[in-house]
């Protein structure tokens, strides 16, 4: 086993970091019902890392755990070698945690720039009142923004619904647009609530190569949800595998691939 | 310098880069949209990129004669990258970069290209599925890095890499790009251009700085261009079009090249710029009239009664007006106030405001489409060209606009019609040769420098303009002996926004049938006006009241072929509406959306087999190629339907 403080590189040659968070026996609770129990993994910075598992097996928890929706009342956060104390999300989006979520959340009424633009909202400091008049740091500010963006825009080939309001696009463009605006963010860790539901094989594709090149261009490291066996597979380095709020494997694709209790998870397995 | 005939001071492309360098220092020459923003290049900066990426070339050991290809969609970065191979006395080629895999090898392979410029993985990863096969390919040059960083970089350059290199040893190249540039001339390889084939192999058409620097100038003065024309460059950069209109009458005149964002933001860059000369195939104006049409279906009743209340005055007299006939004062003043009603904020939704000059060609365009065009005051005109021409065959003159015919002969060009039809000519832009194939050279051009263009046309009596009827081997007979030409019958067909693509059989056949492709666009939104619910394209196209519509259209064009004495024997008795749309991957139409007809014939033999013996219904099994290169099939059951035909009186006398 790796040590925690070491990197090592990929069989494609990436390098991947020492752990930037770390998860120590989290339980979570909703009054009698377990969501989550004793489960302990870490990320390592760079890497792109999957949380899977049947419906109901925690994971949405789990990602909610990690961007400070939930606190778990038992076990501890450590990011970035420290423990985290009890946070709210926007606390957490503040230590530059972003993430989407499974169902889309964006300002309908609004068009995908400035979607994508409020992605930035904790690089704005300038006053109330710079703002208002959109003069001197308020004007700076909103120019090296807009360019962050529009570099984003233009990684993830939405240039051509840049001024469409949200509303009007179609399901897999919305899931672009989420993405585009969790990656303006800059963040140091990406959580992916299921980026593919719902989306046919050609944009299946396209995600799975945006998910790529932002971990090859950017080196964000990546927390996915995701149901699809197939892209797990072939992005993750590796994979933490929940059931019924426990963790039944840790490993690479190829480990949890031959696990039995994974195995007996997904296919079932008579009960005596 | 020893000039022939007809020499100017400026011989070569790279020559006038720096005539324009001094000219028009200050002026745009390039503009891109990145990132948001249009970024731009004077003309003076562009000499400096341009320079440094053919130092580089040097320095990478670019011999001259070389051929580079060059494989991107339209770029500033593209654009320099010819300049820059003409400079230090290589050849360019210009690749489509939306081909496929083999179609690349073919091209990389029969121009033995040292070099490549690409523009992302995408691009560079095709090139490495080749490479093992091309024994002179050594080096590839990419501009997006995003996905690269990892490969091997021995033989893989970055572009703005190689400008640095080339700047970084500029004392040490400079003299030796300076004395190749100066040896440039009329006779030397200005480019090198594929035919997109729609038979058989690719061709390399060979151009000299003479021809394209002649035509550029001829027809630069036949439409008075200036250097304050702004273009968008859309179309294929390996399309020839292209090359005269973004690179030689560009570079001629002076004017400035506009490279649109990504291929999906055309129509908003096209508002954002507002070209004032501006070519697009008929294919494109289609499009945007059935959006517009879309959109006036959707609109308010206010709306839609001024749109068709003025679109109705437009057509009565606007023609008239752009082509500066006499019309009544009462009209004009009507025409005036639909300009500030509906004309003038149509034609800035569409980008058009400010053509000047705006041309169409490549096919035959609906007369429909064409007048509405300009009864916006859109000063929209046809030519006839092609790549062995350096484009310019025919041109039609301001005030001399018809929708069939092509115009009279372009300046320096020379035209005959040979006896069986077949249009011939001669021109400063007639190509010299085709790369190692002297016996297509040969077959195509003879002695005297004629050229055969494959089409035949006739000169219309009334108007002294060129009229062009079909491909001329495609021309046939009919088994009763009347004449036989398809594209005249698909075209008509195409004019319905409701049908996309049509292939018309029957030479040598008793009686004529046609595969139909419907529009998307168009059908499904009148699918969902009507609530027919589909799934698929193969759905749509099987719905009954899709192919009742259909067959409608075809009895309305068998109606308009009865009139005609010649062509009245090509009507349509039946029909069939195709389960997949015709597509360049899976090799049924060339790169330039024409259709091929043997492959066709070939892969469809039991629908063409169906449509002749009489039987209802054929089921089928098709392959199809997907983009990435992979392959499936899909499968149906087509109907087979009847069309009425009409009696041709005069059918007796013409067959006589």
């Amino acid at each position: 086993m790796l040590d925690s403080a070491e990197s090592y590189t990929t069989e494609d040659g990436r390098t991947i970091g020492p752990v930037v968070m770390e998860m120590k026996n989290i339980t979570l609770r909703f009054g009698g019902v377990v969501a989550i129990q004793d489960i302990s993994f870490d990320i390592r910075e760079g890497e792109i890392r999957a949380i899977i598992g049947p419906n109901g097996a925690g994971k949405s928890s789990m990602l909610n755990v990690i961007s400070g929706f939930y606190n778990p009342q038992e076990g501890d956060v450590f990011y970035k070698g420290k423990k985290r104390p009890p946070m709210k999300p926007y606390q957490v989006a503040r230590q530059g945690i972003a993430r989407t979520f499974q169902n889309i959340a964006l300002f309908e009424g609004m068009s995908v720039l400035d979607n994508v633009m409020t992605g930035r909202i904790r690089q704005m400091n300038a006053s109330l009142f710079a703002q208002s008049i959109w003069k001197c740091e308020a004007e700076r500010e909103e120019v090296a923004n807009r360019e962050v963006v529009e570099k984003v825009i233009d990684f993830l080939e939405i240039q051509h619904i840049r001024k469409t309001p949200v509303g009007r696009l179609p399901y897999g463009l919305k899931k672009r647009v989420e993405l585009a605006r969790a990656l303006a963010a800059e963040p140091s860790i990406l959580l992916l609530d299921e980026p593919m539901a719902g989306m046919n094989v050609e944009e299946k594709e396209d995600m799975s190569r945006f998910i790529l090149d932002m971990n090859d261009e950017f080196g964000t490291t990546i927390a996915l949800i995701e149901h699809d066996m197939g892209v797990v597979m072939d992005l993750s380095d590796r994979v933490v595998v929940m059931d019924y709020g426990k963790k039944i494997g840790d490993g690479t694709p190829d480990e949890v691939r031959n696990n039995q209790a994974v195995i007996d998870a997904y296919l079932g397995v008579a009960h005596d | 310098m020893n000039n022939r005939t007809g020499q100017s001071a400026v011989a070569s492309i790279p020559a006038l880069l720096h005539r324009n360098a001094s000219r028009f220092a200050n002026r745009p020459a390039y503009r891109e949209k990145e990132f948001g923003i249009w970024q731009s290049w004077t003309w003076f900066e562009a000499e400096r990129e341009i320079e440094a990426l053919a130092l580089g070339l040097i320095d990478m050991g670019v011999n001259a004669g070389d051929f580079v290809s060059v494989v991107g969609r339209n770029r500033p970065y593209f654009y320099w990258a010819i300049a820059a191979v003409q400079s230090v006395g290589a050849v360019p080629v210009t690749l489509y970069h939306d081909s496929a895999t083999q179609e690349m090898a073919y091209v990389m392979d029969h121009c033995g290209a040292r070099v490549a410029i690409v523009e992302d993985q995408e691009q560079v990863d095709k090139m490495i599925d080749i490479q093992e096969d091309l024994h002179q390919f050594e080096h590839m040059i990419y501009i997006d890095p995003r996905g690269l960083r990892k490969y091997d970089h021995t033989k893989l350059h970055q572009y703005s890499d190689v400008q640095d290199k080339g700047r970084e040893m500029r004392d040490t190249h400079l003299s030796e790009l300076e004395a190749r540039r100066g040896k440039l001339d009329y006779d030397s390889i200005c480019v090198m251009l594929y035919t997109s084939g729609t038979t058989g192999k690719p061709k390399g058409v060979v151009l000299s700085n003479r021809n394209i620097i002649e035509t550029s100038k001829s027809s630069a003065e036949f439409d008075n261009l200036r250097h304050d024309e702004e273009v968008l460059a859309y179309l294929p950069m390996a399309w020839v079009g292209d090359f005269i209109f973004s690179i030689g009458q560009a570079y001629w005149c002076g004017f400035c090249v506009n490279c649109p964002e990504s291929p999906d933001t055309m129509q908003t860059d096209l508002c954002e710029i507002g070209p004032t000369y501006y070519f697009a195939p008929p294919r494109v104006f289609e499009t945007q009239l059935t959006s517009v049409m879309i959109r006036m279906e959707d609109a308010g009743r206010l709306k839609k009664w001024l749109f068709d209340h003025y679109m109705a005055h437009a057509r009565k007299v606007g023609g008239d007006i752009l082509d500066g006939k006499p019309v009544g004062a009462m009209d004009r003043l009507k025409y005036g106030l639909g300009n500030l009603l509906v004309y003038g904020p149509l034609k800035n939704t569409l980008g058009l405001s400010r053509v000047r000059v705006g041309y169409t060609a490549g096919e035959a365009i609906g007369p429909e489409i064409f007048s509405f065009y300009r009864s916006l005051g859109i000063n929209l005109k046809q030519l006839y060209g092609q790549t062995e021409a350096s484009v310019f065959i025919t041109l039609q003159p301001d005030g001399g606009v018809r929708s069939d015919t092509v115009g009279v002969p372009a300046p320096g060009v020379e035209i005959r019609i040979a006896d069986d039809g077949e249009v011939f000519y001669r021109s400063p832009g007639t190509f010299e040769y085709y790369y190692k194939n002297e016996e297509s050279t040969k077959s195509t051009k003879d002695a005297e420098g004629w050229v055969a263009t494959g089409d035949a046309g006739f000169f219309d009596d009334e108007t002294g303009q060129l009229r062009i009827i079909d491909r001329a081997k495609d021309v046939g007979k009919m088994a009763d002996g009347a004449l036989f030409a398809p594209k005249y019958v698909e075209n008509k067909l195409k004019f319905f926004p409701n049908i996309l693509e049509a292939v018309v059989f029957g030479n040598g056949r008793k009686e004529c049938t046609a595969f139909i492709n419907i529009d998307l666009t168009a059908v499904g939104n009148w699918a969902e006006r009507n609530n027919i619910g589909y799934a698929s394209y193969q759905e749509l196209a099987g719905h009954p009241q899709v192919l009742e519509t259909v067959r409608a259209h075809v009895e309305t064009v068998n109606e308009s072929l009865a009139t005609d004495p010649m062509l009245g024997g090509c009507q349509i008795y039946r029909f069939l509406v195709l389960h997949k749309e015709l597509d360049a991957d899976d090799g049924e139409m060339t790169r330039t959306r024409k259709v091929r007809r043997g492959v066709i014939s070939d892969k469809f033999g039991d629908l063409v087999t169906a449509l002749y013996d009489g039987s209802d219904e054929i089921f089928t099994k098709t392959e199809v190629t997907y983009e990435d290169g992979r392959k499936g099939s899909i499968s149906a059951t087509l109907k087979v339907i009847d069309a009425k035909v009409q009696p041709v009186e005069t059918r007796q006398v013409a067959a006589e």
